[in-house]
């Protein structure tokens, strides 16, 4: 049985569907990537997820839990068990570093302090920054600040993580250690872990499996093999990254020889 | 945690200069030490008129200060106003003729009872009537009766 | 014209769906209050951002307050013969109107609008967020305590203000313009009630900071996540809680002092 089962989902801003019917599963124990062009709705899907949005039709299940049926405080105890890493991080700004991984700690367990140090050094050693724990988080590079914020969400050893474009915006060297640490995270301590990310080249390389999401759909899935040897003429051009395909170069609208030719129409 | 320290620190200093203005405002501000030996005994005075006279004003005895209005009612035979007087206990020793007249301090200030002694042996007690009262002044009256003095004189 | 109705009816909507949000929050905010007993020192903590960090500018306004009180109450009384009557000026003036409603304003603008921008900025970089992510509340963890705070400094702020621009008062009276310092107490004693004016005084101060700290957190927490909308809700946060404040008074004061 999947780790999070989503049937059906739909899901609306205004009057614009992000997503119409979507269907995913995701595998305990493996990597599962969520690609898709930006505005396409993975923060958004990631959200839903963790029960911050409600869908508007379909069922999210994590865990043999239906997500939006779950009382506030039984909700409260799932989000326990699953770790989120932002985009921007989220580090708590007016805490350094040491307590922003002991935060979650604090919150939800009475253990004495000299245990939570333990484990808090732990988790700082794991993503290579114990040395940086009295740093606040505005001195932190933003690969730094996202890997202080992998060592809080697995705080409390969750059975799934899921990752919000963790590689957008890193230089190529940080991009390397966090492609490895999501790796290793994940085989080490048996999570499950989604990635939402535009980034194909280094998400193909840990991804077991890969949903390419457009325009409120799926559009493929698969594993990374099967999706660069796909027929579809979209996946090649998201893959590879064309400029121009089905995707078009240009945003749609008036032709560009009608607006030359009546510029009064501008204002 | 050295941070939090002195954080609470700073908060208890807060919090004390908080509490202390407020001390500072309910002592010496307010009349609160008024109402600290306030437990004595009461006695009663008809008057034809209180004019501005209150509840809580002051009763005093050659200007020292002896007691204060506890109530104020209209008598329903009599129609006067019929005043209830808290005094401080240690003036236990008023004579039972004491009188009771209303006055006003200086032209625009409140108004007070002030009482003036008899040659009784016997003191007032809890639950006495004075009867000796004098009414207060209604401006308007005194000149009224003023006026027509001079008028009854001038012919 | 059809255009205005509706831009009308759209408006009126929003501000409804605001109401209803505003509402709601306190709701929840409230609801956070009993489980802080527990944990206090989130509370002190703010207690430190939103009252030590006022109390130089209370201390400031308050003394300049009382002493211009002290000489614009001398130059009137001193016409009717009452300057003695100026400690009760001062005091009730103070105590009754200036020191809440003022206080309240500088409290708004000091601590209200950085509560706003902080709150505002947690949001915009997804702290809220996480917070929520990592199953803490942070109606709870972040805004209750903040609540609590502003309710309890308040009144400790007002009174400090009061206490020194009496104090302010007095310098410029007795020691400026020689009003007899006997007088100056024992006539403000005669006039100032302990529960007329210093408890309701007490109890206005405590309203407005129930009121701007509420205003202040909920602009933050309502706001738009960008710099822009966070600025925006800064100065939403200072203009709403002056109305607030004033028209509050104005209620207040007529069921205060109404019936005397
Ligand atoms: N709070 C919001 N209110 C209205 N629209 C939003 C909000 N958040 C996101 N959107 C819109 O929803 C779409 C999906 O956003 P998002 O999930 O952040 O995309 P992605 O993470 O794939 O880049 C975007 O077009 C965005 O403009
Ligand atoms: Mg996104």
């Amino acid at each position: 049985m999947p780790l999070v089962k989503i049937r059906d989902l739909h899901f609306y801003r205004g009057n614009r569907a992000i997503f119409d019917g979507v269907n995913i599963d995701i595998e305990r124990g493996k990597v599962t990537a969520i690609m898709g062009p930006s505005g396409t709705g993975k923060t958004t899907l990631l959200k839903l997820i963790g029960g911050q949005l409600r869908p508007h039709q379909g069922t999210i299940e994590v865990d043999g839990q239906d997500v939006h049926k779950l009382s506030h405080s039984q909700l409260y105890e799932l989000r326990k068990r699953m770790g989120m890493l932002f985009q921007s991080g989220a580090l708590l700004t007016d805490l350094n570093v040491y307590d922003n991984v002991a935060f979650p700690l604090r919150e939800h367990t009475d253990l004495p302090e000299s245990l939570i140090r333990d484990l808090v050094l732990m988790k700082l050693q794991s993503v290579g920054l114990r040395n940086a724990r009295n740093m606040s988080p505005n001195e932190l590079s933003g690969g730094m600040a996202r890997r202080v914020a992998l060592a809080r969400a697995v705080a409390l050893e969750p059975m799934m993580i899921m990752y919000d474009e963790p590689f957008t915006g890193q230089d190529p060297i940080s991009m390397g250690t966090l492609v490895n640490l999501i790796h290793r995270m994940n085989d080490a301590m048996g999570l499950t872990s989604i990635v939402v990310s535009h980034d194909v080249a280094e998400t193909a390389e840990i991804a077991d499996n890969i949903y390419l999401l457009s325009d409120g759909k799926i559009i493929e899935q698969g594993t990374t093999l099967q999706l660069k040897h796909s027929s579809s003429q979209w996946v090649q051009q998201f893959m590879q990254g064309l400029p121009d395909g089905p995707v078009p170069f240009h945003y749609g609208g008036r032709d560009y020889a009608d607006d030359l030719l009546n510029p009064e129409e501008n204002a | 945690m050295m941070q939090n320290k002195s954080t609470e620190i700073f908060v208890g200093m807060f919090v004390a200069a908080g509490l202390a203005a407020l001390f500072m405002l309910a002592m010496k501000v307010s009349n609160l030490g008024d109402f600290t030996d306030e437990t004595g005994y009461q006695v009663t005075a008809e008057f034809e008129n209180i004019g501005g006279l209150k509840v809580r004003s002051a009763v005093t005895m050659a200007g020292v200060r002896v007691g204060r209005v506890a109530s104020i009612n209209l008598h329903p035979v009599t129609y006067n106003a019929e005043v209830t007087i808290n005094m401080y206990p240690q003036f236990d020793n008023l004579p039972l003729d004491t009188s009771a007249s209303i006055y006003t301090a200086g032209l625009l200030g409140e108004q007070y009872i002030g009482l003036v002694a008899g040659a009784e042996e016997e003191f007032l007690q809890d639950g006495d009537v004075i009867d000796l009262t004098q009414p207060a002044l209604v401006l308007e009256q005194v000149i009224g009766q003023f006026l027509y003095s001079k008028a009854e004189g001038d012919e | 014209m059809i255009n205005l109705i509706r831009s009308l009816g759209r408006w009126g909507l929003g501000t409804f769906e605001r109401q209803g949000r505003a509402h709601l929050f306190l709701f929840n905010m409230l609801l956070g209050i009993p489980g802080l007993f527990l944990r206090f020192s989130l509370v002190v903590q703010q207690l430190f951002s939103v009252g030590v960090l006022s109390i130089l500018i209370i201390l400031i306004s308050g003394l300049f307050v009382g002493m211009v009180l002290g000489l614009q109450g001398y130059n009137t009384l001193v016409d009717f013969g009452a300057e003695e009557s100026l400690g009760v000026l001062v005091s009730l003036s103070l105590v009754r109107e200036l020191g809440p409603v003022v206080s309240a304003l500088l409290f708004a603008g000091r601590a209200g609008s950085a509560l706003t921008a902080e709150i505002g900025l947690m949001k915009s970089t997804e702290q809220l967020s996480g917070m929520e992510m990592m199953a803490v509340d942070p109606i709870r963890r972040i805004i209750a305590p903040r609540f609590l705070a502003g309710i309890i400094a308040m009144p400790l702020l007002a009174a400090i203000f009061s206490a020194v621009g009496i104090l302010g008062g007095f310098l410029v009276g007795h020691g400026l313009l020689g009003v007899d310092d006997g007088a100056f107490w024992s006539q403000m004693q005669a006039k100032t009630d302990l529960y007329d004016d210093i408890l309701n005084g007490v109890i206005k101060s405590v309203v407005f900071g129930f009121v701007v700290t509420w205003i202040a957190l909920f602009e933050g927490h309502d706001a738009t996540p960008t710099s822009e909308g966070v600025g925006r809700a800064t100065t939403r946060t200072v203009v709403h809680s002056a109305f607030a404040i004033l028209g509050l008074d104005f209620v207040l004061t007529a069921l205060m002092f109404g019936d005397e």
